[in-house]
């Protein structure tokens, strides 16, 4: 709980402060567009000055000073340490297994950090047609680890998804071994309500810390599958004055330009 | 080599209907005014190829020119959903729209392997998602060396690659600079392809990231200024972010989005006539 002096906050700025702080100083780490890549710049300009941000478009060293509107903007490139052709990302950056760490989004997932973000329904005859996988799966195979960053939603976590786009702990347990795969897969979850951690036998996402203000019976009630709770639950440290700050100017800053531009 | 021909022509000329064409670009420089030439010569049954559909493919889709989509990621970046291509996927309108998806990892293997003149192309992917239960060009090969279990997607050969860069020399060279996505291996891998361009300079500056691709790869330059709007080209235009979310109502209506293309797309002479004719209206 917040006493009276602590400073105000949304629950989307706990989630973003949250997911900044597990970005290590000189990580190379791959970002998703939208949340994840609020909270990596957040991160450098807060704490990981060093961390070195590739975006899918072939930017490496990526510093934007406002946030993309997409995964290709002239920011991106602007002040980034270079930019190499889309095959280059991939497959001598990604593949190669010189990134550290995936941020992702989703639309779904479920309790083994799978992720969604193809289709509703069925896939031949879909209720929702999503924009499908752009970078994700090869993110959440290749990166040596992966971070999730997903609001906390019956619709978001769900028990079944309807469609595997990208793979974090498969079926739980070793399954994900099978694959081969270079990194490890999703060593965490940062939602709107707390954070989630794979167990680490079953791989099942467990919820390991919720923010200040939410609720064990919350998190349940937003979660599609039966929600294992840690025996030590801890609370996340609300966010700084300095972080919310720093990440009030840069959302400000990058809604001055969209207007502008 | 190239020749600096008239968009018109180079569309007319190298575009048949049931063609594969890929217009790629990946935010930046997007080959808008190609895909409103296109769609004013009303071609037909293609097959479009693209990473990064956005504007233009739901364009393309909804004034029926494509009977397939070829892609790893369908949105409008930033805004949401492209409403004209869902309303193919998942109504058949205004016809249906054959799909073939794939990874974006999948995708620039693709176009790697058809540049290179190979089959196929390998990639650590794919494996334990649910892709290759709906995509048939995805399968497992095994490393005749060490014996690891790789997956293979076939090369992309477009018949047509289209896109947009800065600056053409007269004799019909082409240099991109800023982000340069996939554009060199689309145009590599096709069997012909149309470059509009900024501008024709005498010669080209150094430029950070630059790349050139010689006039030998490339069949027609068309100058087309402002010819990526809505998205940019870095050093002459930013992109126009206020298009991207103006689309979304238009878009969402069967209605509405007939009524706009045919006001300001296909009535309209060219893509300088197209930009005189949405800030005529106040259209974006």
């Amino acid at each position: 709980m917040t006493d009276t002096a602590a400073p105000e906050y949304t629950t989307d700025e706990m989630m973003t402060v949250a997911a900044a702080r597990e970005l290590k100083d000189g990580a190379v780490c791959f970002v998703g567009i939208g949340l994840p890549s609020e909270a990596t710049n957040l991160a450098r300009a807060t704490h990981a000055p060093n961390c070195v941000l590739i975006y899918e478009s072939g930017t490496v060293g990526a510093k934007p000073d406002v946030l993309p509107l997409s995964i290709g903007d002239g920011v991106l490139a602007e002040y980034a340490d270079s930019v190499v052709s889309v095959p280059e990302i991939f497959n001598y950056w990604l593949q190669a297994g010189r990134v550290d760490v995936g941020f992702l989004g989703a639309a779904q997932m479920d309790r083994y950090g799978n992720i969604n973000t193809t289709v509703i329904g069925p896939y031949e005859s879909p209720k929702v047609r999503l924009p499908g996988a752009g970078g994700a799966p090869e993110i959440a195979a290749s990166a040596k680890e992966v971070a999730v960053i997903l609001r906390q939603k019956p619709r978001s976590f769900v028990e079944e998804i309807a469609f595997v786009t990208s793979v974090g702990h498969r079926y739980g347990g070793d399954s994900r071994k099978e694959l081969g795969y270079g990194g490890v897969g999703p060593t965490i979850v940062i939602s709107d309500l707390g954070v989630l951690r794979p167990d680490p036998e079953t791989k099942g996402l467990t919820m390991t810390a919720l923010h200040p203000g939410a609720t064990v019976e919350e998190a349940k009630e937003a979660t599609g599958w039966e929600l294992k709770v840690a025996e030590e639950l801890e609370t996340t440290d609300p966010p700084t004055e300095k972080e919310l700050d720093i990440l009030r100017e840069l959302k400000a800053r990058t809604e001055a330009s969209r207007k502008k531009a | 080599m190239a020749e600096v021909v008239e968009l018109r022509e180079a569309v007319a000329g190298l575009v048949s209907d049931g063609d594969s064409v890929a217009l790629e670009g990946f935010t930046h420089l997007i080959p808008t005014a190609a895909a409103h030439e296109i769609i004013r010569q009303g071609k037909k049954d293609l097959v479009l190829i693209r990473m990064t559909p956005d504007l233009i493919y739901d364009q393309m889709i909804g004034m029926g020119c494509a009977r397939k989509l070829i892609f790893s990621w369908g949105g409008n970046p930033g805004v949401g959903s492209l409403h004209r291509f869902r309303d193919a996927v998942e109504n058949g309108w205004p016809r249906p729209l054959e799909i073939e998806e794939h990874s974006h990892a999948g995708m620039a293997n693709r176009y790697v392997a058809g540049a290179s003149n190979l089959p196929f192309a390998v990639l650590r992917g794919y494996v334990g998602t649910d892709l290759p239960k709906v995509t048939s060009t995805i399968a497992p090969i095994t490393c005749p060396f060490t014996g690891e279990e790789l997956m293979a997607v076939p090369a992309l050969n477009p018949d047509v690659a289209i896109i947009h860069a800065q600056q053409a020399d007269q004799r019909g060279n082409v240099a991109i600079w800023g982000i340069t996505g996939i554009q060199k291996e689309a145009v590599l891998a096709a069997r012909r392809a149309i470059v509009t361009v900024e501008e024709v300079v005498d010669h080209f500056e150094p430029r950070p990231f630059q790349i050139v691709l010689p006039s030998v790869a490339v069949d027609a330059v068309a100058v087309v200024p402002h010819g990526a709007h809505p998205s940019y080209a870095d050093g002459y235009y930013d992109r126009d972010n206020a298009y991207y979310e103006a689309w979304d109502p238009i878009s969402r209506d069967r209605e509405r989005f007939t009524g706009w293309m045919e006001q300001h797309v296909l009535s309209v002479e060219d893509f300088a006539d197209h930009t005189r004719s949405i800030q005529g209206e106040g259209a974006m």
